[in-house]
């Protein structure tokens, strides 16, 4: 028996939550240049069980992997606007918006959430590529922009049917933000920012906590017997489902935003305007269209496909499989390839080879599993 | 009715001419929900050390290698539907496939379980 998945050799970072997460029993791997917890043991443990514990309850995922960045000084968002395709300076204070950093290309340096936090403009972007994106912004953002890196907070993301409830006992009125609203809350004396957003397609919060105090809430949140930790494995899977890309998977430099899908990251009026890195190549790909474009598949069957498999129509290969895996709550394999844009259409029947077998695939939309934001009552 | 381990994680049963094999306790636990296990052909020709099945988790695709050299003789059907089970069994009725032994001689080198225990708690 032997992993497909080969750990890279270099030294890791441990996160805040490192012991508890070993106290809780989790099994850690590689992950983003740190050890992070991929599954639990225990009854309630194992990637399935915690997936579709966040489907019905509450999962406690530690994210403190990602990068929490923050700039400020005099023009901020204008400044931040010439690098990414959506409105910053238009963005009311406590509101989020996805965006994306890219290339003059047009190729896709990271996906990221920014939120207008009032005296700053707040950025979380992905662990991977962190420091990649710091080198970015600090090369083209001008030398009176402040650029903080927040290295001492720890990121906790709490998402399911039940994290609501959950959290607003704990801290009153957390409940009451809408999806992509974001404040700073006290919760006896220890200060948090709460936003209302994650990556699992279900309700839920991602909360910034200080790292000397990220067990004390870890440990708060887990006394409900609602919220059970979860991790990687889980947090992957419930992405999938819910049709949400990765960073280095289905999203990269090669790759531009109109092919991947996130054309909704365009704002409408800046598509027009531009003003903004990478705006050539886009405009290029919004008039003339993509050559092939990011999809949901449906594959038969029970063998999943993965990353790096080929599509096929026919003899033709007509693609690559991006993201792949056994869907928990559908209860058979899933997959995003991009393929080319005449075999994207709703319902087109390809075909992924594995391990020389082709297994029928149909395109799907996305989400796979319907997504359950909360927007207001 | 002697049993062997090896360090890939896979048992093998030995009864006169006929081998069961399977992975481990140890394995199905690291593997995690497996969700596929796909099995060789009866008929198929295994062979020491290469790969004769793949088991699915929900997180990657692992081989699993022949113990030992054989014709594969019957397949394990149950694990079509219920893959399941070897997480649940994975020692008893979650066996993967049986195969004519070849050459006795290549269980030499396999360890038994007292050293396969050993092995663990090495690792």
């Amino acid at each position: 028996m032997s992993d497909d998945d080969t750990p890279e050799e270099q030294p890791l970072g441990t996160l805040p939550l490192d012991a508890w997460h070993r106290g809780h029993g989790a099994r850690m791997v590689p992950f983003a240049g740190y050890e992070m917890p991929i599954q639990y043991a225990g009854e309630h443990g194992g990637i399935v069980a915690e997936h579709e514990w966040t489907r019905q309850s509450a999962s406690l995922f530690d994210v403190s992997h990602m990068g929490q960045l923050s700039i400020s000084g005099e023009n901020a968002a204008a400044e931040l606007e010439k690098l990414v395709p959506g409105a910053v300076t238009s963005l009311g204070e406590g509101r989020m918006r996805y965006s994306l950093l890219l290339t003059e290309a047009g190729g896709i340096i990271d996906d990221l959430m920014i939120t207008n936090a009032g005296a700053h403009i707040a950025l979380v972007v992905n662990g991977a590529v962190k420091w990649d994106d710091i080198a970015h912004l600090r090369e083209h953002l001008p030398d009176e922009i402040t650029l903080t890196h927040y290295e001492d907070q720890a990121l906790l993301a709490l998402q399911g049917p039940k994290a609501a409830e959950v959290l607003d006992a704990l801290v009153p009125g957390a409940g009451e933000l809408t999806f992509m609203r974001a404040r700073s809350f006290d919760w006896d004396g220890t200060p948090l920012w709460i936003a209302r957003a994650g990556y699992t397609g279900e309700d839920g919060f991602e909360i910034s906590v200080h790292a000397d105090h990220a067990e004390k809430l870890a440990d708060a949140l887990t006394a409900d017997d609602r919220v059970k930790p979860a991790g990687l494995g889980a947090r992957d899977s419930l992405r999938l489902e819910a049709g949400l890309p990765l960073y280095g998977h289905d999203l990269t430099t090669e790759i531009d935003p109109v092919s991947a899908g996130l054309g909704f990251a365009l704002s409408k009026k800046r598509r027009e305007t531009g003003g903004w890195m990478g705006h050539q190549a886009c405009a290029v790909k919004l008039g003339d269209g993509c050559a092939s474009t990011r999809v949901g598949l449906l594959v038969e069957g029970r063998m999943p496909a993965r990353e790096g498999a080929p599509v096929y129509a026919g003899d033709e290969l007509v693609g690559k499989v991006t993201s792949g895996g056994f869907s928990p709550t559908l209860q058979r394999p899933i997959a995003m390839a991009y393929v080319g844009a005449e075999y994207a259409a709703e319902g087109a029947a390809l075909e992924i080879e594995v391990r020389n077998k082709r297994l029928p695939a149909k395109v799907s939309p996305m989400p796979f599993v319907p997504h359950r934001y909360y927007r207001g009552s | 009715m002697p049993r062997y381990f090896t360090d890939e994680h896979e048992w093998i049963d030995v009864e006169g001419d006929s081998a069961t094999i399977g992975i481990t306790e140890y394995a199905q636990d690291q593997l995690g929900d497996i969700v596929f296990v796909e099995l060789p052909t009866v008929g198929d020709e295994v062979e020491k050390g290469k790969e004769a099945a793949v088991v699915e988790s929900v997180k990657a695709a692992s081989d699993v290698y022949a113990p030992i050299s054989g014709e594969v003789t019957e397949i394990n059907a149950a694990l079509e539907d219920e893959p399941g089970l070897v997480n649940s069994s994975p020692e008893d009725d979650g066996w993967f496939f049986r195969a004519n032994v070849a050459d006795k001689g290549e269980l030499e080198g396999l360890m038994d379980e007292d050293a396969y225990k050993e092995f663990l708690a090495n690792l």
